[in-house]
């Protein structure tokens, strides 16, 4: 065992390794498993953010859902207060058209009465004037008696 | 090996120790171990050719099992860097991963059976001696060491500059008092010295001892049949053992080189 020019021989064969290897063969994979780990990386994150954004969407439909609920709720008791509403109306409207009717019969029938006694006043009078002529045919002027015979006729 | 006669057991294990040579000029220090060189070489280019392979068609969406496998890897080395060393990681975790691979795989030549790869190399590449594991080879060990160290030195002379690190030698880690200098550059001085020899020591050690058994097993498993069953076991149990050694020698490689490193970028 003696150092002889071997040595060197093999120092230079090292090196050239070494050359070949920090050039050509770490860079090329070290390279491909850092952006493999960059892209696990990033998957792992858009993943996250993926999770995130369903949960808050889950959240968003949740209140959508619970505002969607209470108008619901809210529309409904509108709608039978409207409803309440509407009836009560319909009832004043209808009692007020009744009373407008009872009060035009009333009114009508009011006219009629008077009419009728007006028809009969006059048909009365007319009667009593034509009883009294017959009796007073003779004795009674109907021109000396006009005035008389329509006081009378009024007064009926 | 039929041709060789009365092979002793010394010559056996010599036979399998002995690097193949080539000298590129006179002195000692000029041969060059061919088979360590080479054997290195391919089992590199083969090792980071897969990983080439692979990342050249890495995709960032699913994985296929041939892609999880090498980002299992990857994720494990950039994993006991990211726990170490702080800062930009862009040289230390290639670094650590050129390392961890490397040294597995030469180590992990260990588990060719010497003979079987004698085989190949005898009658195939027509070498009489052919080493086949580069990490039992010292000089590849300390080629790793040293290499790290430089770049200890490198970096740690680039993080806190030749001012901040002359500090750091005399006035660590005892304090910058005058007197306890000498001290301090002492302790200095024998850490810097003994990190790359441990550093390339303990592999080296490791996987030579692990031939050595290795060997001795082969050499009881040549001597009858009793021989064969009891050494054909014994070096299957080894081998399971070895397995543990293999990837925990180049873990601790990887380690060391991952703290050296790191030392450099910490300033105290």
């Amino acid at each position: 065992m003696n150092l002889t020019v071997t040595m060197i021989a093999q120092a230079i064969t090292f090196f050239v390794f070494i050359f070949f290897c920090k050039k050509f063969v770490w860079p090329p994979l070290v390279k491909a498993i850092e952006s493999r780990q960059k892209e696990i990386a990033d998957g792992l994150a858009a993943a996250e953010r993926g999770k995130q954004e369903l949960q808050q969407a889950a959240k968003r439909t949740e209140e959508i859902m619970l505002e969607a609920r209470q108008r619901a709720t809210e529309l409904l008791t509108q709608a039978d207060k409207r409803a309440a509403e509407i009836v009560e109306e319909a009832k004043t409207v209808a009692k007020n058209e009744g009373e407008r009717l009872i009060a035009g019969a009333k009114a009508e029938i009011n006219q009629e009465v008077l009419s009728a006694k007006e028809t009969l006043r006059a048909q009365v009078a007319t009667l009593a004037v034509a009883g009294a002529e017959k009796i007073l045919r003779r004795e009674v002027d109907a021109k000396t008696h006009a005035d008389l015979l329509r006081a009378v006729q009024a007064e009926l | 090996m039929a041709a060789e006669q009365e092979l002793t057991s010394t010559q056996y294990i010599g036979h399998h120790l002995t690097n193949r040579t080539v000298s590129l000029a006179d002195g000692p220090f000029w041969t060059l171990n061919i088979d360590t060189v080479l054997t290195a070489a391919m089992l590199g280019v083969i090792g980071f050719g897969f990983l080439w392979w692979v990342v050249r068609g890495a995709t960032a969406g699913v994985p296929n099992k041939r892609q999880a496998f090498v980002e299992l890897l990857f994720d494990f080395v950039d994993g006991q860097v990211k726990g170490i060393f702080h800062g930009d990681r862009s040289l230390v975790s290639p670094l650590a991963l050129t390392v961890f691979v490397w040294v597995l795989l030469m180590n992990a030549m260990d588990f060719i059976p010497v003979d079987l790869a004698a085989l190949f190399t005898e009658h195939v590449l027509h070498q009489h001696v052919w080493k086949p594991v580069p990490t039992s080879d010292v000089n590849t060990t300390f080629a790793l060491a040293l290499s790290v160290w430089g770049l200890m030195l490198f970096y740690n002379v680039k993080v806190k500059g030749i001012g901040g690190w002359t500090h750091e030698l005399f006035c660590t880690p005892f304090g910058s008092n005058i007197l306890l200098m000498p001290l301090n550059f002492l302790f200095n001085l024998v850490e810097y010295i003994s990190k790359p020899l441990s550093h390339a020591l303990r592999l080296y050690g490791n996987i030579y001892a692990g031939e050595i058994i290795f060997m001795l097993l082969w050499m009881w498993a040549a001597t009858g049949l009793v021989g064969s069953l009891f050494g054909g076991v014994l070096a299957l149990g080894w081998a399971i053992f070895h397995i543990l050694i293999v990837g925990l020698q180049a873990y601790i490689f990887m380690m060391l080189t991952i703290v050296y490193m790191s030392m450099a970028h910490e300033s105290h």
